[in-house]
């Protein structure tokens, strides 16, 4: 049984003071990302083919290679702000939160990591 | 984890039905939430049929004349029965309310009626609300300031100024809000909860207040303020009509431009 007082429980530690880096964060990549995949859409439509010799001649240019870069990056690093809201939500154990939270960065880390380099191979030409 | 099902203890089973009387000409069903702490039993639906034709028109005065006349055991709160007290605040028909202001007419089928959602019940339609007024307490919902009052009149205030903490000020506290929202239901023990930030958010735009940044300070936090994830149950509650969600997201924004 605790006999602490009902505010000092709500007080807790305080505020962790942060918190708006993520909400910012969270808008800045979605507006981003607005561009990006728009710009992505519209390229892979007008595509002469989608063979990969096309592709490859198209991701070849600088220009295609940088911003599709960018949208894997900018795509993990939003999902990335989305997942930790949804474990923050529903994992209350604090171990088990953590453990998660480390997977879930990994992931995504790892993910993004993969993801520019598959475009960089490509736009530097590596064999078929 | 967040917690799905209902736990052992709340599980509901079928309750007594408690019949109108042979004469009776409008009946209608009250299908009530009954939790008895003493009683060891899991919580029941009991069924009353009311004459309509002998009850006030408000779910209030179904839920008086039921325990006036039918059962004295039926426990709930309630004082002004014009929804000024906020203390008759449950969940009717699915959706939380003021008992006093929502009509039985309003209601199709039978009427059912719960305690407020995912608080901790103390005895049928009564929950506990310590935790809500904690929070409450915890924005520090009074004015703050350093500058000392003029000696011989009140702190100063203009008509426009006023005007913007009209509406929150008409918050009653009756937890219809926080207790709507699912983010509130898996993190009430972090996240402030509509009704209080509503609070905070009516004493920051306060222009007689001196203790905006310390305010914002203490709200800047990933569990406290920023569990709202924009859900907008509880403006959609609000017997008063108010928008928490609003107030929320205007903090939000308050916190990031002061960063720029």
């Amino acid at each position: 049984m605790s006999l602490q007082s009902p505010l000092s429980k709500v007080l807790g530690r305080g505020s962790a003071k942060n918190g708006v880096g993520h909400w910012w964060a969270q808008r800045v990549t979605a507006s981003a990302l607005i561009l990006l995949t728009g710009w992505f859409v519209i390229e892979l439509l007008t595509l002469p083919g989608l063979d990969y010799g096309s592709v490859a001649a198209w991701v070849h240019a600088p220009l295609s290679a940088v911003l599709l870069s960018l949208l894997v990056g900018t795509l993990v690093y939003h999902s990335q702000l989305g997942v930790q809201v949804v474990v923050e939500d529903y994992v209350a154990s604090k171990g088990v939160k953590v453990l998660t939270m480390l997977v879930v960065n990994f992931v995504h880390v790892l993910l993004g990591a993969l993801g520019v380099f598959a475009v960089l191979r490509v736009a530097f030409g590596a064999a078929v | 984890m967040a917690q799905f099902r209902l736990p052992e203890n709340s599980k509901i089973r079928p309750g007594k039905t408690y019949k109108a009387a042979a004469d009776a000409k409008d009946v209608r069903s009250f299908r009530i939430y009954r939790f008895d702490p003493e009683s060891g039993a899991t919580p029941s639906v009991d069924t009353y049929e009311v004459d309509m034709g002998k009850c006030g028109p408000m779910v209030l005065d179904a839920l008086i004349k039921i325990k006036n006349e039918i059962d004295p055991t039926l426990t709930f709160r309630r004082s002004c029965r014009e929804g000024i007290c906020g203390s008759c605040a449950m969940n009717i028909d699915g959706v939380n309310t003021l008992a006093c202001t929502r009509a039985s007419s309003e209601v199709k089928g039978d009427v059912k009626i719960y305690p407020l959602p995912h608080m901790p019940v103390i005895k049928d339609l009564v929950p506990d609300l310590t935790n809500f007024y904690a929070q409450y307490a915890s924005v520090k919902p009074w004015l703050q300031t350093r500058t000392p009052a003029p000696p011989d009149s009140e702190r100063l205030q203009s008509k426009e100024d006023q005007e913007k903490i009209d509406r929150p000020s008409a918050c009653i506290l009756c937890a219809c809000c926080s207790t709507s929202c699912p983010s509130y239901w898996w993190n009430s023990d972090r996240y402030l909860g509509p009704a209080a930030l509503l609070a905070a958010h009516r004493w920051i735009i306060d222009t007689r207040d001196e203790a905006t940044g310390e305010r914002l300070d203490a709200l800047e936090d990933p569990f406290r303020l920023y569990r709202c994830h924009t859900i907008m149950n509880c403006a959609e509650a609000c017997p008063k009509d108010l928008n928490p969600a609003k107030a929320i997201a205007d903090i939000k924004k308050m916190i990031a431009e002061r960063q720029h």
